[in-house]
């Protein structure tokens, strides 16, 4: 009893250097974090803005920390050719018909390896763990690719990645997390495993599907290397290969070729017009995000810790 | 006798354990199209890689082909090519990992440390988002912010130094790949540490704070030590893609002027292989590469079982 009323008073002895050095230490915590959160927003907000100014403020201004000569010139004119917008129906087409596929394939298997009881569960689950440690790499891929058919077909871009073993191992783990009793009591009234998924474990674990489904949407929103590797027509590209002969490989060209052009206008509206570009882009992902950032550690917690 | 009696009844012993999985069918059907990818999408690459002992070409087939052993691997280990690319993957790796790694933990203890929850969202979403843009996108908006013209160089130069052009010079190359992978990734790596903070029983900060410690103790002895599983399984990963150096970051950024620092395995692989046209030597190559990861993986994750730490398998 004595030894704690030393303490206390010990502390408040202490209190006014105590909190002075909180306080520092706060504004330090809050600065720093502050000067990382700039860090990551910086070069997309001037791109935004460089997008939206006219090529004479972006050629004059070093930072744009909002449009100057508000314009949308860039943007009509990214949109009159044919192939961004073609590229575009490429990708939304993988993308919601990939995602679509990929969370029922990896729904429908997570649930049979969340059972305990399942005959061969471990020696199935062992057969899926050896390919995400063991990947036969890019050409062998290319030629099954090619002797199945695919090049230059959407498909190519869909079927080889219909199943991430990561994002079926998380949904796995969060539906053994999931209370049995319902799910018991479903099977004792004689429903079917198919209706015990959809109208049961699923509508349940709505958190983890819709985080695991911006994953997979995402990844086919980012399709790059299989574009790369298996469509040559350049009409079925998907979005991020245009992307990159525009913004990228323009640019290149511009480093190697004409170092005196910097300034000249051309160069600079062309500048405005690869940052449309690229934002034109982001915008698809950018509304989506918000919706389902929420539900990330919720889903990613839920799938991590293993019952 | 006694033979046939144990025989028989190991047939009986299989017939029941066949009639047990029979009242799993349903699961089973449920398994099936994902196996079936795993077979067609993984497993038969894998029997490609045959071709890396092969003369393969595609008119004649894997059975025509001509059969060469080693030929193809004792080729690579003589050329000085392969043996920067190898080096250049293994330094930029390195590189990622040691300057990578830490950020996230420290960003994630120091947001942790933030009571208001606005600010903390705020920062959440900003960081995060440069996760989901492609290298494409992100690696487009870094040659306009640091590309000729764009904002590093013109506001260096406006307070006097002269830049030299950053993408095309050997000397930054690696640096930017570096420091642009934790500018677009440190955020996002952060979410796995901020859950395994969630999970930290409260009361153990309860306990320390009636013992007088402060909230800097508090974070170096509580949640600090309260992330070392997830570290460890971040560890695993990364050993796993030790020969990955990220290709897409790469393939967007380099060019030839930077070849000599930036080219790694995955570039050289697509190049001979898919470009060249050079099917088996390409395929040695990445046999070469996925063996070695393959074997860091499934070290990493024996170091940590050893340690009594959470692993993969």
């Amino acid at each position: 009893m004595s030894a704690r009323i030393d303490t206390t008073a010990y502390a408040q002895q202490l209190q006014p250097t105590r909190q002075y050095s909180n306080r520092l230490a706060e504004t330090t915590i809050y600065s720093v974090l502050l000067l990382l959160g700039i860090i990551s927003v910086l070069p997309i907000l001037h791109t935004v803005n460089a997008s939206l100014s006219s090529p004479e403020k972006v050629a004059q201004a070093v930072l744009l920390l909002w449009p100057q000569d508000f314009t949308l010139d860039s943007y009509i004119f990214i949109f009159k050719g044919e192939a961004l917008i073609r590229s575009f129906g490429v990708t939304v087409f993988i993308t919601v018909v990939g995602t679509a596929l990929n969370l029922l394939v990896t729904a429908a298997a997570a649930y049979p390896l969340s059972r305990q009881d399942l005959p061969g569960r471990r020696s199935i689950m062992l057969f899926i763990m050896v390919t995400f440690i063991f990947h036969a790499g890019i050409v062998p891929g290319f030629i099954l690719v090619r002797s199945l058919g695919l090049i230059n077909s959407l498909w190519a871009m869909i079927w080889p990645t219909l199943v991430n073993v990561f994002y079926l191992i998380l949904l796995r783990n969060f539906f053994e997390n999931l209370p049995d009793s319902v799910i018991e009591s479903a099977r004792m009234d004689g429903a079917s495993e198919l209706r015990i998924l959809f109208q049961i474990v699923i509508p349940m674990s709505l958190p983890a599907i819709a985080t695991m489904g911006l994953f997979y949407a995402v990844s086919h929103w980012n399709e790059f290397f299989r574009g790369i590797f298996y469509i040559y027509e350049p009409a079925k590209w998907p979005l991020q290969v245009l992307l990159r002969s525009v913004v990228i490989q323009a640019n290149l060209n511009e480093i190697g070729f004409s170092n005196q052009d910097m300034y000249g206008n051309a160069a600079v509206s062309q500048l405005t017009i690869r940052a449309a570009t690229v934002i034109a882009a982001i915008v698809p992902m950018a509304l989506l995000y918000p919706f389902v950032q929420r539900f990330f550690v919720q889903g990613i917690v839920l799938g991590a810790e293993k019952g | 006798m006694s033979d046939l009696v144990s025989h028989s009844s190991r047939r009986s012993h299989f017939r029941q354990e066949l009639r047990r999985a029979w009242k799993y069918r349903e699961l089973y059907l449920l398994l099936l199209p994902a196996l079936l990818f795993f077979v067609i999408f993984r497993y038969i690459p894998m029997g490609g890689l045959v071709m890396g002992f092969q003369n393969f070409s595609p008119a004649r087939g894997f059975l025509g082909s001509p059969w060469v052993g080693f030929q193809h691997f004792e080729t690579l280990f003589a050329l000085p090519k392969f043996l920067e690319v190898f080096r250049n993957t293994v330094i930029i790796s390195l590189y990622k990992l040691f300057i990578g790694f830490p950020i996230p933990v420290i960003f994630a203890l120091l947001l942790n440390e933030v009571r208001r929850l606005f600010f903390k969202r705020t920062i959440q979403t900003v960081t995060y988002f440069p996760h989901f843009l492609s290298w494409v996108v992100y690696g487009g908006i870094m040659v306009l912010f640091i590309g000729p013209g764009g904002v590093v160089p013109e506001g260096l130069e406006m307070i006097g130094f002269q830049m030299p052009a950053l993408l095309v010079n050997p000397r930054y190359f690696r640096a930017i790949l570096v420091i642009t992978n934790i500018m677009k990734e440190f955020g996002w790596a952060a979410i796995v540490y901020l859950a395994a903070i969630a999970s930290i029983d409260p009361s153990i900060y309860e306990a320390a704070m009636v013992d007088g410690a402060n909230r800097f103790q508090q974070a170096m002895y509580i949640t600090l030590p309260g992330l070392r599983g997830v570290m460890g399984i971040v560890f695993i990963l990364s050993m796993g893609s030790i020969l990955e150096a990220g290709f897409e970051q790469v393939f967007v950024m380099y060019n030839p002027a930077v070849y000599s620092v930036g080219d790694i395995l995955d570039t050289y692989i697509y190049r001979i292989g898919l470009v060249d046209g050079r099917f088996s030597l390409a395929t040695a190559v990445g046999l070469f590469r996925s063996a070695i990861a393959a074997v860091m993986i499934v070290l990493a994750n024996q170091i940590l079982k050893r340690a009594d730490q959470p692993t993969l398998w």
